[in-house]
């Protein structure tokens, strides 16, 4: 032990301020969910893996020597080699490029699908949340009803209003598909508008406007992030579904889904033709739904410490 | 006199993204049996931590106990596996929360959530248990007994959760009861009615009780003893007369002046403790108190001080000012 | 406390016969029921009472947050109680609240500096420069840091965030702040710095409180004149010493009875009066008076008619039938 001498008990002045000091790194909550995410491995694989597969859809078909409706009669069911990557298929064209391709149509209809559902759901929810009442009550009965029609049936019904194609696909999955975003954005509404800084922007005098976007919208953010994430994949997997049953884009354009319909009378011959768009869209589905996870834990409050 | 829960060097630490935070840095306390010792200090400090620490119900992760040991009855609890803690917890140690919403089940009737611990610690039958649940509703003044006894934890008012939650907590007669800020949820009126209840059950049962709270009339009215803590550690520990009528350690000091007394003239002025307390990602090298304290010294900054007897053995501080060579100037 | 004298004339705001009702269902919750005072220009108001009284509803339909179900709001001769949103929105510069949560009162999203800024902005107060330099002025103010304008409310104490709630109300100068269970989610050692700057800025800036608390030793504290509430009612008002060396309500007496005092001598030798049971429901208040249910002294008539709003003192007001 040290020697204390008189020295050691010489009064000293305390600043105050000093106490008021904040140690910690300052961090917005967007920041933090990032720093989350970095830590979150799988996550992070998943999305190198979703922006790889982004840039290669818009990059290949567009410097590939091969385009996707070419056919070759001559040289069909070939199997995969330093000139035909992935084979070809049963009128001889390029399965590597058709692949990604149907990549495009796949994050084309993934992508708009979550964007008019984002802004739909978005703003019917925000409506309904946030004014209560009567208005919630009509509008969210109207939506369960809307809900309540089988959805094959609707897509059915619109492929013979409408011309078979991505719009048509698009159309038929956000007829429904903003209900699940309305639903959570209303949740959100109705719970943060009894948070007291609401009302204490109200006793400022704030107007509604300034309630919904400056406080409730962007408190509303996290969860809403997260319902897109999965939206994107479940409208992909929608879109290759449709199209695998035939209600989907038609010839010659290349989906997926599409693609491994038309592989499948031949899968015992030419497997690459089933095997290649079936390990896309799988593989795609896990990376999303893993990537959504683990935005899901970023953004969830209730993890933070 | 007997001690049933001696504290040795506690200290626990939490795993986040900052870095550790070493909430609870070398605690000791103990409790005697049949003795009511309170807990105080602000939110985190550690008084929290360290009862469930006691009850080993920190998550572990992040929480760590990195050492110290916890003997209650002679036994180390901090070596226990979560099998054995569970025989102990709720029938030799039983904790009651601030919150009795939360604490309870919503799922399940009160009758059942006392029956519980009576079937599992005590190999009681179910109809035996029944009617000692009914007798435990009756002990904590809940009217009709038989009745609520069948009833969901949502059909009680606040006060009369609280009053279950101290049932179940009494189920097996334990011999600690741990209260986190028991009453801090309820309205002054329902406070009277719990302090007294757990006081009058004390009596009765000769039940140790570790009360952490921070409203020091509580304190004046339930406790043989006080532990003041501060920054993770003990800062000063003695008896309800000593810790109120003879504080020694500035920030004990600075606690009671900050309180206004419903008993005294309102001109006298309050004098708030200024600051607030560090944080423990990084914790101060010398006394965790010197930047909000008014008689800081030089030595302050550069050692930590350790718990010395002030008057006697019952009244320990952990203050510079203590020192002889300091004596003199507070 | 060096205060300025009290003008017993000069009612800043007038509250009579308040009333505000929320219908759940089928049912009527009547969270103030009738309630009538007055506020003196700067002097503070206490309002007490258990949860559930409607001592918060009251606060927020004053500043009409909530709609009042019946009767009148005059602040400076002027009735608030029938004025729309818009025609509100000049008068919210005059009147303002400090909320109870500390958490829950800040956004998360917003930088401490937006949360302040954001009164400046609704009421084009200042921009730019002009801007940053009030919010800093007003950190100061509330003795923060004012290079702290950028952090978010998370990094902050619970002490530190009401002081930023205390700025967000004084930005824009108002003459009178609803101050709801401010000090109720803070620590004791930090409740302390919080009533003293609250003190300190009522005689910088003279400003006149209404500081709703349970905590009754605090309330006796700041407050010049004290109400007590239950069940939706006032039952006693006066001024803040008398309240407490000579209560006349039953339920005052019971309240204060309640409160354990920081002192192991006087508590042991204390005898304090235990009301039983619960409050009752507001949805379904007991007849006559509200207190009955639990109340000591309870006579046959206070079943039969709820009592008068009298003064039976100078500035001293009591409903109860011991009284009348």
């Amino acid at each position: 032990m040290q020697q204390l001498t008189k020295e050691h008990f010489q009064p000293i002045s305390v600043d105050l301020r000093q106490a008021e000091q904040i140690s910690r790194p300052s961090l917005s909550f967007w920041a933090d969910a990032w720093r989350r995410l970095k830590q979150n491995k799988v996550a992070m694989v998943s999305m190198i893996f979703l922006i790889a597969l982004i840039v290669c859809a818009i990059f290949v078909p567009m410097m590939s020597s091969n385009d996707y409706f070419t056919t070759d009669l001559a040289g069909k069911n070939k199997k995969p080699s330093a000139e035909h990557w992935f084979g070809t298929d049963d009128l001889g064209r390029d399965v590597f490029v058709r692949i990604w391709y149907g990549a495009r149509i796949s994050l084309e209809v993934g992508f708009a699908a979550a964007a008019i559902d984002l802004v739909v759901g978005v703003i019917y929810g925000g409506i309904a949340g946030f004014y209560g009442g009567k208005i919630d009550e009509a509008m969210m009965r109207f939506a369960d009803i809307l809900f309540a029609i089988p959805y094959l049936l609707v897509v059915i019904l619109l492929l013979v209003v409408f011309e078979p194609g991505v719009g048509t696909i698009i159309l038929a999955l956000t007829l429904t598909g903003w209900i699940g975003m309305a639903r959570i954005v209303r949740g959100q509404m109705l719970q943060l508008k009894q948070q007291e800084y609401v009302l204490a922007a109200r006793s400022l005098g704030a107007d509604d406007m300034r309630v919904l976007f400056k406080h409730l919208v962007p408190n509303s953010l996290g969860p809403i992030i997260v319902t897109l994430s999965l939206t994107v994949p479940s409208a992909i997997f929608a879109e290759s579904f449709l199209s695998f049953i035939g209600l989907g884009v038609s010839a010659p354009v290349a989906s997926w889904g599409t693609m491994a319909n038309e592989g499948l009378p031949a899968m015992k011959y030419y497997p690459w033709r089933l095997m290649f768009p079936a390990v896309f869209i799988s593989v795609t589905m896990l990376a999303f739904n893993l990537f959504g996870d683990g935005i899901r834990d970023a953004v969830d409050p209730r993890l933070r410490k | 006199m007997e001690r049933i829960l001696e504290v040795k060097d506690l200290h626990v630490s939490f795993h986040t993204y900052a870095g550790e935070v070493q909430a609870v840095r070398g605690v000791n306390f103990h409790v005697n049996k049949g003795e009511a010792v309170a807990i105080v200090g602000e939110s985190g400090c550690g008084k929290s931590v360290t009862s469930q620490t006691i009850m080993k119900l920190i998550p572990m992760p992040p929480g760590e106990i990195k050492k110290g040991q916890i003997l209650f009855q002679g036994d180390d609890l901090v070596k226990k596996s979560n099998k054995e803690m569970e025989s102990i917890r709720g029938k030799d140690i039983g904790m009651i929360f601030q919150d009795p919403m939360t604490s309870l089940n919503p799922t399940m009737t009160i009758g059942n959530q006392i029956m519980e611990g009576l079937i599992k610690h005590q190999n009681m039958s179910k109809a035996a248990a029944k009617t000692r649940a009914v007798e435990l509703l009756e002990i904590v003044g809940i009217p009709q007994p038989d009745r609520r006894v069948n009833q969901y934890p949502h059909e009680f008012s606040g006060g009369m959760r609280q009053r279950a939650m101290i049932a179940i907590s009494l189920a097996c007669s334990p011999k600690l009861l741990i209260a986190d800020e028991p009453t801090t949820a309820l309205d002054v009126t329902i406070q009277a009615q719990i302090l007294d209840l757990m006081k009058d059950l004390q009596k009765k049962m000769g039940t140790s009780i570790i009360l952490i709270t921070h409203d020091l009339g509580v304190v004046a009215e339930m406790c043989d003893r006080v532990v003041v803590m501060y920054a993770g550690k003990v800062i000063e520990e003695g008896t309800v007369d000593e810790i109120f009528y003879n504080p020694q350690h500035p920030y004990t000091k600075g606690l009671l002046r900050s309180v206004p007394r419903l008993d005294l003239d309102r001109d006298e002025p309050l004098t708030p403790i200024f600051g607030t307390p560090p944080d423990l990602l990084r914790p101060p090298v010398g006394c965790g108190f010197t930047a909000r304290c008014e008689n800081a010294m030089r030595v302050c900054q550069e050692i930590d001080p350790e718990l010395n007897d002030v008057n006697g053995p019952s009244h320990r501080a952990a203050c510079w000012l203590q020192h002889p060579l300091a004596q003199g100037r507070s | 406390m060096a205060k300025k004298p009290i003008d017993q004339n000069d009612n800043l705001l007038e509250i009579r016969d308040l009333k505000k009702y929320f219908q759940i269902g089928e049912n009527t919750l009547k969270a103030v029921d009738g309630v009538s005072f007055t506020i003196k220009r700067g002097e503070t108001l206490g309002i007490v009472g258990e949860s559930g009284c409607g001592k918060s509803t009251a606060g927020r339909t004053i500043l009409k947050l909530y709609d009042p179900t019946e009767g009148q709001i005059i602040f400076e001769g002027k009735d608030l109680s029938k004025l729309s949103n818009s025609e509100m929105k000049p008068l919210r510069r005059e009147m303002q609240m400090i909320f109870q949560d500390p958490y829950a009162s800040l956004n998360p999203r917003m930088t401490v500096g937006d949360i302040i800024g954001e009164a400046l902005d609704i009421h084009g107060l200042a921009s730019g420069a002009k801007r940053k330099e009030r919010i800093q002025e007003l950190l100061s103010l509330v003795s923060l840091n004012p290079e702290h304008m950028n952090r978010f409310p998370h990094e902050f104490s619970g002490g530190q965030r009401q002081r930023i709630g205390i700025a967000r109300a004084l930005a824009v100068e108002p003459k009178f702040i609803v101050c709801d269970e401010p000090i109720s989610a803070l620590d004791v050692s930090v409740q302390a710095q919080v009533v003293n700057l609250l003190e300190q800025l009522q005689e910088k800036m003279g400003l006149t409180y209404m500081f709703i608390a349970h905590d009754l030793s605090m309330v006796k504290y700041i407050s010049d004149r004290v109400g007590v509430m239950y069940l939706g009612k006032m039952v006693e008002l006066a001024e803040s010493d008398k309240l407490y060396s000579k209560p006349l309500h039953p339920y005052t007496q019971a309240l204060l009875s309640a409160i354990p005092i920081p002192d192991p001598e006087i508590e042991r030798n204390r005898e304090r009066i235990v009301l039983e049971g619960d409050v009752p429901s507001p949805m379904n208040p007991p007849s006559g008076c509200n207190f009955r249910t639990r109340c000591p002294k309870a006579m046959p008539e206070c079943a039969a008619a709820a009592p008068q709003w009298k003064e039976v003192e100078p500035n001293h007001f009591v409903a109860c039938h011991l009284y009348n």
